[in-house]
């Protein structure tokens, strides 16, 4: 049934153009970004190779494109989630899944499926590009798994959060803007706070904190490291926001 | 984790033969808006077989007892149950047997209608052998086998209502709940969907909801006139009928006599005036001949020029119920 609805979702994704017209700016951009970071690259290797331990391609090429992957995605993703739900209820098209003999459960972990496996596939797009270095220079094939499992964790949390927010109000637009917010303020103030309680000592409480800094947990990965509280806290943003969703729903249907 | 735990008691248990032919029981449904009542103590039964004409002036409170009856919303209290199962505690099991058609119908407008009637009936959990049987029957039934292949968005929307009714019962449900099905529809069409209504009553129970009131009169074995909340009349159309045919009449008189003259007559249990020239005549039981009304007209020279059943019972019967309460 989570599948179905995981389909369904995926389906009505690339009927409707806002998908494309995101697929099209991901690449375009991370393209450039990663053409940038190859010229750059090619111009400074002369110098690199006088250094004892050199930065390869992944490093100076793969980590930055990375990044501005993932920056793009914050903004990518609450727009793209403000459909799965806020837009159903405005369209009164969720009445046919309420109506369903399905549970909210399945409501909202097929909602999180279907667009998580459609930003898996975006993010495969952006991990081609290193990969067409593979024929010219050793690529690091640990750090660039990293690199794709970090994204995908920090995109599986950006899509989390976004599906809440869009379970909180029937406008699209509102739900897209809360959810943007959302992940702006937990990337800047989960930073600032889980340092601010550690230099205090509050080492128990600043590991809370970092499960709503997901820009700190990827940072691990972005190294090429696996670090497990980091994948952890990933996991538990991920399923405090579904949980959340989940019972939003289920007050729905009781409030009206 | 649907369950809630909600003051929900049952006064009185239910006898066990009533609970196995009901395909819908509410008992006690009241739901609340803040302070505002939106249904209030309402109890439904639906038999198998049955068309129930859910009937009230807008705002009564229709919609809301059907979201109530499909899951959409929980109740504030009272008990739900379709064919035995409780909608409260049970919702995935309780919802498997019922199909909703909505105000709005829930299309998704860029999905065919094959693929929308694909999704409906795996999401109504239809095995996958049967799916495409299942499919194929609805889209028959509702006459959309022309139309298969078209996207929703592109159809008319007198095809949309169909596509909206063909996914309310793709999974052969117990009961189809439609929420005023013919709103928006030209005549043909409105003559085609009441046809499928009635077809429908013979395998499902269906309750309806509209403010048509012929509509009721062509479909429903049974209607129920909601007002402001309550449950303010329930009776089956047979009965209805039965009134209707000739026990009341109006009678038009160019030079009427005085109202207790007409009253007087042999079999009249009551006149009354509707206009200076006009008389709403009802005939008491047994009697419904204008046989000495007619005699006496032409002895008194009365100038009798109007002798025709009186309007549809059903309209005076809402009108009476609904304008009544607004005025107290």
């Amino acid at each position: 049934m989570i599948l179905t609805i995981a389909g369904k979702e995926l389906k009505g994704l690339f009927a409707s153009p806002l998908a494309w017209v995101v697929l099209t700016v991901m690449q375009v951009i991370t393209g450039y970004a990663f053409l940038r970071r190859l010229d750059d690259f090619l111009q400074i290797q002369p110098q690199l190779t006088s250094m004892a331990a050199p930065p390869g391609a992944t490093e100076m090429v793969a980590a930055p494109v990375f990044g501005t992957a993932a920056a793009l995605l914050m903004f990518a993703v609450p727009v793209l989630a403000m459909r799965l739900i806020a837009e159903e209820r405005r369209n009164q098209t969720m009445v046919l899944l309420m109506s369903a003999p399905v549970s909210m459960t399945d409501i909202v972990l097929g909602k999180f499926l279907g667009l998580t496996a459609f930003l898996m596939g975006v993010i495969a797009l952006v991990a081609l590009m290193p990969l067409s270095l593979a024929g010219a220079t050793r690529l690091d094939y640990g750090l660039l798994a990293g690199l794709v499992a970090g994204l995908a964790l920090l995109v599986a949390g950006f899509v989390a959060v976004s599906l809440y927010a869009s379970c909180l109000t029937v406008h699209p637009v509102a739900a897209a803007l809360a959810a943007f917010a959302a992940l702006l303020g937990m990337v800047l103030i989960g930073d600032a706070a889980g340092d601010g309680l550690r230099t205090r000592g509050w080492t128990v409480a600043a590991g809370f904190a970092q499960v709503l800094s997901p820009i700190k947990n990827f940072e691990p990965f972005g190294k090429g490291m696996l670090d497990t509280h980091a994948l952890v806290c990933s996991v538990l943003l991920v399923a405090v926001f579904l949980t959340l969703a989940v019972r939003q729903l289920d007050a729905q249907r009781l409030r009206g | 984790m649907h369950s809630t735990s909600m003051n929900r008691t049952v006064e009185s248990a239910p006898m066990p033969e009533l609970l196995t032919a009901a395909t819908i029981s509410a008992r006690g449904l009241t739901r609340r808006f803040g302070t505002h009542v939106a249904v209030n103590d309402i109890t439904l039964e639906l038999k198998r077989g049955e068309v129930l004409g859910l009937l009230g002036p807008n705002g009564a409170g229709k919609t809301t007892t059907m979201q109530m009856l499909t899951g959409n919303l929980a109740p504030s209290r009272g008990a739900i149950q379709i064919c035995g199962v409780d909608m409260l505690e049970d919702p995935v099991a309780a919802k498997a047997r019922v199909g909703y058609l909505p105000e709005v119908p829930p299309l998704y407008r860029e999905l065919t209608v094959n693929e929308y009637l694909l999704l409906a009936a795996k999401l109504h959990r239809v095995p996958r052998a049967r799916r495409a049987d299942a499919v194929g029957a609805a889209r028959e039934r509702c006459g959309l086998a022309d139309v298969g292949g078209k996207l929703i968005g592109t159809l008319s929307k007198g095809y949309q209502q169909r596509v909206g009714i063909a996914q309310a019962i793709v999974h052969a449900p117990d009961v189809v709940i439609l929420d005023e099905p013919t709103v928006g529809l030209d005549p043909n069409q409105i003559r085609e969907i009441r046809g499928l209504i009635r077809e429908l009553g013979g395998a499902h129970s269906v309750i309806l909801s509209t403010h048509i009131l012929p509509e009721v009169e062509a479909v429903c074995d049974r209607v129920q006139i909601m007002h402001h909340g309550n449950i303010v009349y329930s009776d089956t159309i047979a009965a209805l009928k039965r009134i209707e045919s000739g026990a009341t009449v109006l009678v038009g008189l160019r030079r009427p006599p005085p109202l207790g003259e007409i009253a007087a007559l042999p079999g009249i249990a009551a006149v009354e005036n509707v206009e200076p020239a006009l008389f709403r005549v009802q005939f008491s039981a047994g009697a419904d001949s204008g046989d000495a009304l007619v005699k006496k007209a032409a002895e008194r020279d009365w100038g009798l020029y109007l002798l025709k059943p009186a309007q549809t019972s059903l309209e005076d019967v809402f009108v009476n119920l609904t304008r009544r309460e607004d005025a107290a």
